[in-house]
């Protein structure tokens, strides 16, 4: 039983499609990485997943939550799918701790007590425990986008999504963020990860996905779709995007 | 009788000044909380609140101070409601204080940036609890230099009251002059006292301002 389904998905901004008709699906523990060229739909797609952008047709459900057209039970949905942003978005006017503690305790109804272990314990993981009092703007990209990870962690997702979340970063501080990543797929977490970083795709993701004009243009085991793209356009992009 | 402007006129004038206060007070709160709704009316996600809140802020920005007082005071006693030129006084300034503060608090709330809001919805935050604990606070801190400079605007603005007969700090002024005839004493001194109050809000305000662009979240 995936625990992401997406079958037929369109989405459209006025007249311009952007996903015309997406279906995939994500099994509980994978590491999906979908590359492709910007505009291609491939954020889109990602930021449906949890409802940030309405879709106009189609279904997804994700960790047993359905969202279609009506946008119903999104909160719900929310709660069980983290989401990290290319440029972190962390909140300004709050502490490291409360940044993470604040969607725990409002959103589930942690004590203040539980919210803070689960900061602690999140922090830990993505190596920041001594920042925990920091003031966001006080912390480099790099630990910034860190922070931003454990927040989403706090609240114990069932599947992670990560949008671009290295792009905005000096390339010195890519390394501390793509293995923070890594060491989330080794512990078995379900992601979705929109990323430039090929690399780091081939080596972590289990399967890559290709998107193409708001298609799924070729997927697979990502050992076998970057060592032998079967199609032309994944050829050309992968000549051309590599960097 | 012309009396000699001294002590006892002078006094009469200090203490007229509460008044001035009393009704920048009353402005400030009444109007805050209109202003408050206003603001949120005019960022709410329903079209129609949305307009009736602009047309609102239209209608008290671009209508003078004085029209509003008339109205509130003249006009509500031709409809049968006879208020007490105090009363009219609070109420005019309230709404004008509304109109404007609506305006500044508006402007504040859209420019915390818009992925503020994505970050905390995909939290699965409500949109009362985004307001609240994200959203509020920081537009608060890009609120407050504005605001208190409003509030510098609003303390010289009360003086039009005296055309109702408040006797505030700007008509004091006017009693006593017309009773010593010295009006370059008199108003000098009441000018001064507004300066009194006014200057240091100003002081404040840049203080605040500096503040915001130097300091540190907290």
């Amino acid at each position: 039983m995936p625990v992401v389904q997406v079958d037929q998905v369109h989405k459209r901004y006025g007249p311009l499609e952007v996903l015309k008709g997406v279906s995939m699906a994500v099994e509980r523990g994978e590491v999906v990485a979908i590359i492709g060229r910007s505009g291609s739909g491939k954020s889109t797609l990602l930021r449906c997943l949890n409802g940030l952008e309405p879709i106009q047709s189609g279904r997804i459900e994700v960790a047993g939550h359905v969202l279609d057209a009506s946008g119903r039970g999104l909160r719900a949905l929310r709660k069980d799918v983290g989401i990290v942003f290319q440029s972190y978005n962390l909140f300004p006017h709050l502490r490291v701790a409360e940044n993470i503690m604040l969607a725990p305790r409002v959103a589930l109804g942690l004590s203040k007590r539980d919210a803070r272990a689960r900061a602690e314990a999140t922090l830990a993981q993505v190596g920041l425990a001594e920042k925990i009092e920091a003031w966001p703007d006080n912390l480099s990209g790099g630990q910034q986008q860190r922070v931003a990870i454990a927040r989403s962690l706090a609240m114990q997702p069932k599947v992670m999504l990560f949008d671009e979340v290295t792009s905005a970063l000096d390339p010195e501080l890519t390394g501390e963020v793509l293995a923070t990543l890594e060491a989330l797929a080794r512990d078995g977490m379900t992601m979705l990860l929109v990323t430039h970083e090929m690399a780091f795709a081939r080596r972590v993701a289990h399967r890559t996905i290709f998107m193409h004009q708001g298609l799924l243009h070729e997927e697979g085991p990502s050992e076998a779709l970057f060592g032998a793209p079967r199609t032309l356009e994944l050829r050309q992009f992968l000549a051309g995007g590599l960097k | 009788m012309i009396r000699q402007f001294g002590i006892d006129e002078f006094i009469f004038i200090l203490l007229s000044a509460r008044w001035t206060l009393v009704l920048t007070l009353i402005a400030l709160s009444l109007g805050g909380v209109f202003g408050f709704v206003i603001a949120l009316t005019r960022v709410s996600r329903f079209a129609p609140l949305r307009l009736l809140a602009g047309a609102w802020i239209g209608l008290v920005q671009g209508v003078p101070v004085l029209m509003l007082l008339f109205l509130s005071y003249f006009g509500l006693a031709l409809a049968g409601l006879d208020l007490p030129p105090m009363i009219a006084a609070g109420i005019s300034l309230s709404l004008y204080a509304g109109g404007f503060l609506g305006e500044i608090w508006r402007g504040a709330i859209q420019s915390v940036p818009h992925p503020q809001w994505e970050a905390s919805a995909a939290l699965a935050l409500t949109r009362a609890q985004q307001y609240r604990y994200v959203i509020l606070p920081q537009a608060v801190r890009i609120a407050t230099p504005p605001t208190v400079g409003f509030v510098v605007q609003l303390v010289k603005n009360t003086a039009i009251v005296s055309i109702i007969g408040v006797v505030e700090l700007a008509r004091a002024g006017n009693l006593i002059n017309n009773a010593t005839f010295q009006p370059f004493k008199v108003f000098a001194v009441v000018a001064l006292i507004y300066f009194c109050i006014c200057w240091p809000i100003s002081l404040l305000a840049r203080r605040l301002e500096r503040g915001m662009h130097a300091g540190r979240p907290g």
